[in-house]
């Protein structure tokens, strides 16, 4: 681990030893924060008691599904805009300030249409993500070297074998730019929604737990749902980067 | 894109702008046909909701609850706009302490921040504290992180010319700094701007008695999906132009540079 790696880890457990210290003392209102030991245990047994593993499953199923279905459209958007550069121009700024529209408002409406069930919470998902997937398609076409598909060309590919042998390749790392985000922007939307709205899952139970003033289960449930949202983007994130880099190194 | 439109002749440029008003014409035509396929119960006409805009924004009531949310997402924004920069130039200008909390901040950036509501309501009460903190927590780590790499990337030159000209601490802030870092800081500003005024909103969702998340979250409960469908237009609208016109001058500002 580099040195900075080494302050970090020093950083955030002093952090974490501060307010341990700083809730056991009664410095923080103990009705307000409980001390990490305290969130840690609730967290490992609201696990270990299997209670939460219903609602648990049903969010990060929710994430898969808005996941997988903001990828294919966004791809297929990405490639669409790539294929009609009038429509892109017009396109643009529309999908420049999109995501300065706060997409949510439109999951009370996605209730009233769909029902209180999961496809309201799926649906804010797909809206949420299906823009950066797209935006990112569009990026990596783009930016592949119009030296590569001359290449393809003097040596006489197939637009087929030109699509799988060289443009999807080179723009592989972009492409995987826009499903991380996509999977990031998912989980927010999705856990977003049940906040707001919804009768299960990961985000309403937190919300009913804070309701019910159950600390303990609250904070666990937090803890749990932070650790994996960061698991996962520290995981996809790492991998980014390596594509990144193979494909800079080529 | 940039390019396109700065080289494009004038009457380029006006057919591109023909195009974005026949392709925002079809998406209200799709939102037409959408309400004939499910019924206005569920999704108001476009004309119903702007009537029902119309109406809302003459209403006092809601001059108050807007006012309350411009209130909440300013002051939020002025704490995201300062305190990022603030925390940004401190980031970049020391680069150990830089990468030591940069993989934070990008954690921080993923997670859905929404989880931590209930701990913003518990240590900031119901009100417009809560909201404000909420919209800042959203809005100041992209300026943090623009500004941070802003700074870092200042050329070397340009600050060693200033020490050969002896420029003050002040002026070299003013003359140097300022302007090389200009550019990315605003694009930060920009994006803090889109996630403060998330953040707001979200914030007065869950935690308000007032404001434009409130009426949201009203309506919704009392299945009112003409009061919903206005109020998305009315804020689409707002987010739209306004993040246009930052995208405008942030690239006028980068075409300067």
């Amino acid at each position: 681990m580099t040195r900075a790696g080494w302050i970090r880890l020093g950083v955030v457990v002093l952090c974490i030893a501060a307010l341990e210290i700083a809730c056991r003392l009664r410095w923080i209102d103990p009705v307000a924060v409980i001390p990490p030991s305290r969130m840690a245990a609730g967290a490992w047994s609201l696990l270990a008691s299997g209670e939460y593993t219903r609602d648990i499953l049903l969010t990060l199923e929710n994430v898969a599904m808005a996941f997988g279905i903001a990828l294919a459209l966004g791809f297929a958007g990405g490639v669409l805009l790539h294929r009609m550069p009038r429509l892109r121009r017009a396109a643009d700024p529309l999908l420049a300030s999109y995501y300065a529209v706060p997409t949510f408002i439109f999951y009370p409406l996605f209730i009233v249409l769909f029902g209180l069930n999961r496809w309201p919470l799926v649906a804010i998902g797909v809206t949420f993500a299906v823009v950066a997937m797209a935006l990112n398609t569009l990026n990596g076409f783009e930016r592949v070297p119009a030296a590569l598909h001359q290449t393809a060309r003097v040596m006489g590919l197939s637009p087929l074998q030109e699509t799988f042998l060289v443009t999807l390749p080179a723009c592989a790392p972009y492409i995987f730019t826009g499903a991380k985000l996509a999977v990031v922007y998912a989980f927010i939307a999705v856990i977003a929604g049940e906040f707001v709205l919804a009768g299960s899952g990961f985000g309403f139970k937190i919300a009913f737990a804070y309701n019910n003033f159950d600390n303990p289960t609250m904070y666990g449930l937090m803890a749990l749902l932070l650790l994996v949202v960061g698991f996962v983007n520290w995981g996809l994130t790492a991998w980014e980067r390596r594509l990144h880099e193979r494909s800079a190194g080529r | 894109m940039t390019a396109n439109v700065l080289s494009a002749s004038p009457s380029a440029a006006w057919r591109a702008h023909m195009d974005t008003a026949l392709l925002v014409a079809a998406l209200v035509g799709a939102w037409q046909l959408l309400h004939f396929a499910v019924g206005g119960d569920a999704l108001p006409s476009p004309l119903a909701a702007s009537r029902r805009l119309v109406h809302l924004l003459a209403d006092p009531d809601f001059a108050a609850n807007a006012a309350e949310t411009a209130r909440a997402f300013g002051y939020a924004l002025l704490i995201s706009w300062i305190g990022g920069l603030g925390l940004g130039v401190l980031l970049g200008a020391h680069r150990l302490t830089g990468d030591v909390f940069e993989p934070m901040l990008v954690t921080l950036y993923a997670i859905p921040k929404i989880t931590l509501y209930p701990v913003i309501l518990l240590l900031f009460g119901l009100g417009i504290s809560a909201k404000i903190a909420f919209g800042a927590l959203h809005g100041i780590i992209p300026v943090v992180l623009f500004t941070m790499t802003a700074v870092r990337n200042i050329h070397p030159v340009h600050l060693k010319s200033a020490r050969a000209l002896h420029l003050t601490p002040a002026a070299t802030a003013l003359h140097v700094i300022l302007p090389a870092t200009l550019p990315e800081v605003f694009s930060g500003f920009r994006i803090g701007f889109a996630l403060t005024l998330l953040g707001t909103l979200i914030g007065e969702m869950f935690a308000s008695q007032r404001g434009i998340g409130y009426l949201l979250v009203h309506a919704m409960q009392n299945n009112e999906p003409e009061i919903i469908v206005a109020l998305a237009l009315l804020l689409v609208a707002f987010a739209t132009i306004a993040s246009s016109l930052l995208l405008a001058l942030d690239r006028r500002l980068r075409h300067a540079a």
